[in-house]
């Protein structure tokens, strides 16, 4: 086995100077009821090249990663600079380990603390941590420490969140005693419905709302925070397509409390969903109720500055069944690539890649509004997502423009909303060229 | 042993990227628009737009940042550059291969929304992934949504709530008890609290065991709910009455859930569904050696029994002859707690380590990890204090008794070691040993190295007794020294502002 130093003859030697016969001594402290005593039935070891083979030949069953596509609602195919991928599989980040010792983990603990200043700089909040699994995690964390900075036990949370979102949100609270109520949409605006705020009340801990939106349509922050704060509630945001910090008003300007986002936009490959990660942020005044590790600056006896992992009170490995949360690993290397990304496209290319989806969006919304029988269902700006309303139903549509045109059009929202067969969800980003967009529209026009 | 440096630090001082930032300076280039434009007014109202132009959000060159990342890469210790013994840690080999696989464009362009038509191939990685950690762990029923080991301990007590409910119904709400080894993870009993259970603790024999006796009296007190079990134990020792603890806690009701941790000790030799475990989460970035990225992203699969499989997380891949899908309709489960299907690019590599090893490379590797290890004790025991005398399986446990007297402590002798060229060790971790020092091999380091860090440790006992103050002033090698972490926590400064400079100028 190529990965054991060791040869076998080198493990021979040892295993007779620590006075073992064999391999199987190492084990007899294992009853000998629960030894397995028979080869595991997996693969006989396959060699590099056969490794590769069957990965290919598996990958290349995945056609749906080929097409032209036009998928967002949660993940978004957008550039990541060459640089990135690259600088991650440096040796010293990605073989190395939480940097529970910070004078051999300065380089990770400088990239985390670079991290979470790009992430309240980009949200507009005062604190940020290492990271979460991914935005979905992020938001049910949030209802737990909403829960805990207000001591009230009611969510409200807007209708217009991503599904699966919500999804794991009840799972996490459903044993917390967090009663979880929901605000429907305008079905014309495709926002929050006005008349639903009234559900907030003084035991209302948070207003949860994304934006855009899982309809891709931009809410009014400020107008919401107020609803919220009126009543001592949190407002917290939800924000999948983290590209959109860089056009849009910071939910932190917008009187946001918590903001928690999907960073898979900066830089990180779909990959079937993951790994991606998770931005988690907040007021400076609720720091100690916050989950996940924070790097902070710290100084040594010679004054020379370096970073710590701090404010460790609040985690499971001192406070265990009292901590802020269970989390531990959290998505370091994938909150590295995040990090690049957001150096390298920097103060002026986070502005104009934002630019770019809302204009690419804004050029197929109109051509796709402008063919017989398709309308945009929501009045709203959004800014690179916009659900469009086909004249017949949407998940035959779409297998059918996949199959004729190979093109992915979008994502039917009858997955997540059963009343709504014929609206399908349609994202542009940046990579989507102008004949790529042209193209969508011909096939829905000629599907229709 | 001379001493040498554990990294190079082409420069000492690279600044933080805010401080490296020059106006005017890019470092990207995108495609040029090429639609027509439209007013953005018209498309956003200026009220919903920002309007600080990124103030703050750095301006720097690619050359400026490949400089910078690489820089700071010097400061870190990492596999790679040699033996990382952080037990409970598993910090072995990441092949290449493995991180090759992963970005095939085929997996990594793939949407998680894509048609499951057109995902055919992950679909049936996921699933044969699933077969394999089944075989592994002999518990039939696997989820792999689970992003990390504590979210995979999470998934884990959910369950054992929900089948306590279905087989308990109202009564059900008595058994709120969670039963956790005072040498568990922290991890453990934050994660039952977030089930909603109540967690006791069970003391731990003078062997580093569970105390059966102190099990059965929690068990007489009535309301468990079940037991999470780290085997081996976080002190490296295997719970030989595994068997009869299982049956314990089956007996009035409960289920037992195994922290799989350590299962790099275990795999291909003996597996949990046959101890008598109910439902186990593995670390995909532990034993199946997906990168540990400076502190994720990892992978949880959460492994039940048959019993048990149909509360796991929804939705599941299912075949279908040659056909695999999604399957959500599944009324049992305890719901979603991953957006998507979990850390898909974790699983391609994970199932490429199982594939080189294959049947026999597996049990190889567990061979070896444990051979490392009962060679560190056999060579260090002397020299240091081991708690429990029970044969280790893949880490080791010793303390700093023998060198508290000349006033040096666990926390000393691991900075040390940094000034010898080794990443330190787990220390002060399980809490149940004063001044623990958890030291784990793994198979991926060769005799040569052990011995050198064998060395490392005498010389270090050594010093202890005749210049303790070298190894209390240690690391001495390393671009900082020990970091003043309570004026850190007292005074947190979390985020960079233009005036972190100044506070700088004014601690030195």
């Amino acid at each position: 086995m190529r990965y054991i130093p060791n040869s076998p003859e080198e493990r021979d030697d040892m295993l007779k100077e620590i006075g073992l016969e064999s391999a199987e001594g190492l084990f007899r402290s294992i009853p000998a009821d629960v030894l397995l005593g028979r080869k595991l039935d997996v693969t006989e070891p396959l060699a590099e090249p056969e490794v590769i083979a069957g990965m290919e030949a598996l990958a290349e069953m995945n056609s749906g990663a080929k097409k032209t596509s036009f998928l967002g609602g949660g993940v978004y195919s957008h550039f990541s600079p060459t640089i990135v991928d690259n600088l991650i599989q440096r040796s010293e980040f990605f073989t190395s380990y939480t940097p529970y010792q910070p004078e051999v983990t300065q380089g990770t603990l400088q990239y985390i603390f670079e991290f979470q200043t790009l992430v309240c700089q980009l949200t507009g909040m005062e604190v940020a941590n290492a990271s979460m699994y991914d935005g979905s995690t992020s938001m049910a964390e949030a209802f737990l420490m909403a829960q805990r900075v207000t001591r009230r036990d009611k969510v409200l949370v807007a209708e217009t969140v991503h599904p699966e979102y919500i999804e794991v949100a009840s799972t996490y609270t459903k044993h917390g005693e967090l009663e979880f109520d929901t605000v429907g949409f305008d079905a014309d605006s495709g926002r929050i419905q006005e008349s639903d705020l009234e559900k907030i009340d003084e035991k209302t801990a948070a207003l949860v709302v994304q934006s855009p939106n899982f309809f891709g349509c931009i809410e009014d922050l400020e107008a919401l925070a107020e609803k919220a704060h009126e009543k001592g509630a949190l407002l917290v945001v939800v924000v999948t397509e983290a590209i959109s910090f860089g056009l849009l008003k910071t939910p932190g300007n917008c009187g946001a409390d918590i903001v928690v986002a999907e960073g898979q936009s900066f830089g990180v490959p779909m990959s079937f969903g993951g790994p991606h990660v998770g931005l988690f942020a907040c007021r400076q005044k609720f720091v100690r109720q916050m989950p996940g590790r924070l790097s902070g600056v710290a100084y040594d006896e010679k004054g020379n500055r370096g970073f710590v992992l701090t404010l460790a009170t609040r985690e499971q490995h001192i406070r265990r069944d009292k901590a802020t949360s269970n989390i531990c690993t959290n998505q370091g290397l994938i909150a590295l690539a995040a990090t690049i990304y957001m150096e390298a496209l920097g103060r002026k290319g986070l502005q104009e890649v934002a630019m770019q989806n809302a204009q690419k969006a804004a050029y197929a919304k109109k051509q796709i509004a402008g063919i017989d029988g398709y309308k945009i269902a929501f009045d709203s700006p959004v800014f690179n997502e916009f659900v469009v309303r086909g004249p017949s139903e949407a998940v035959s549509l779409l297998e059918s423009i996949s199959s004729e045109n190979g093109i992915l059009g979008g994502i039917a929202i009858s997955r997540y909303y059963k009343n709504r067969p014929n609206d399908f969800l349609v994202c542009v980003t940046e990579t989507n060229t102008k004949k790529e967009i042209d193209s969508l529209a011909e096939a829905l026009a000629s599907a229709g | 042993m001379s001493i040498k440096k554990v990294t190079p630090h082409p420069t000492q001082n690279e600044a933080l990227i805010f401080e490296r930032s020059h106006p005017g300076r890019v470092g990207y280039k995108l495609p040029k628009l090429d639609v027509e434009e439209t007013g953005i007014d018209e498309i956003i109202p200026a009220h919903l737009r920002r309007d600080d132009d990124l103030d703050g959000v750095p301006e720097v060159s690619e050359v400026d940042l490949v400089r910078h990342f690489t820089r700071m890469s010097t400061w870190n210790y990492s596999i790679d550059l040699g033996m990382y013994p952080l037990g409970s840690c598993t910090m072995k080999y990441n092949s290449r291969l493995n991180e090759k696989v992963a970005r095939i464009p085929g997996f990594a362009n793939l949407h998680p929304l894509a048609p499951e038509s057109e995902s055919q191939g992950a679909l049936k990685l996921i699933y044969d992934l699933q077969e394999d950690l089944a075989e592994i762990t002999g518990l039939p029923g696997v989820s792999l949504q689970p992003a990390a080991g504590a979210h995979g301990e999470m998934t884990g007590v959910m369950i054992i709530r929900d089948a306590l409910d279905e087989r308990f119904g109202e009564e059900s709400k008595e058994r709120r008890v969670m039963l956790v080894p005072d040498s568990a993870h922290g991890t453990n009993p934050a994660s039952a609290n977030m089930a909603g259970f109540t967690v006791k603790t069970i003391r731990s024999t003078d062997e580093g065991l569970t105390d059966m006796e102190h099990l059965r009296e929690l068990c007489d007190e009535g309301g468990v709910a079940g037991l999470m079990l780290t085997n081996p134990s976080t002190v490296g020792v295997f719970e030989k009455n595994i068997r009869e603890i299982c049956d314990t806690i089956h007996e009035v009701g409960g289920f037992v859930y195994m922290d799989g941790a350590n299962m790099n000790a275990l795999v291909g030799v003996s597996r949990p569904g046959d101890m008598g475990v109910d439902v186990i989460h593995l670390n995909l970035h532990k034993t199946f050696s997906t990168p540990h990225g400076g502190g994720g992203p990892g992978c949880g699969p959460c492994c039940c029994t048959e019993e048990l499989a149909k509360f796991l997380p929804k939705p599941t891949v299912v075949k279908d002859g040659d056909t695999y899908s999604l399957d959500h309709d599944r009324p049992g489960s305890i719901g979603r707690v991953k957006a998507f299907f979990g850390n898909f690019g974790m699983m391609v590599r994970a199932l490429a380590y199982i594939q080189t090893h294959g049947d026999t490379g597996l049990r190889e590797a567990t061979e070896a990890a444990v051979l490392n290890a009962r060679y560190l004790t056999a060579r260090l025991e002397e020299d240091f204090e081991r708690p429990f005398a029970p044969d280790p399986m893949h880490e080791v446990i010793f303390s700093h008794k023998k060198q508290s007297r000349k006033g040096v402590h666990t926390l000393d002798i691991a900075k040390r070691l940094i000034d010898y060229g080794f990443h330190p060790m787990t220390i002060y971790f399980p809490l149940i040993v004063d001044g623990a020092m958890l030291i784990e091999p793994t198979e991926s380091v060769g005799r040569q190295e052990l011995d050198d860090f064998v060395d490392a440790m005498k010389s270090i006992a050594r010093e202890a007794q005749e210049d303790p103050e070298l190894v209390i002033g240690a690391p001495h090698t390393t671009r900082i020294g020990r970091l003043d972490e309570a004026t850190a926590a007292r005074k947190p400064v979390l985020r960079w502002t233009p005036d972190l400079g100044k506070q700088a100028d004014a601690a030195s």
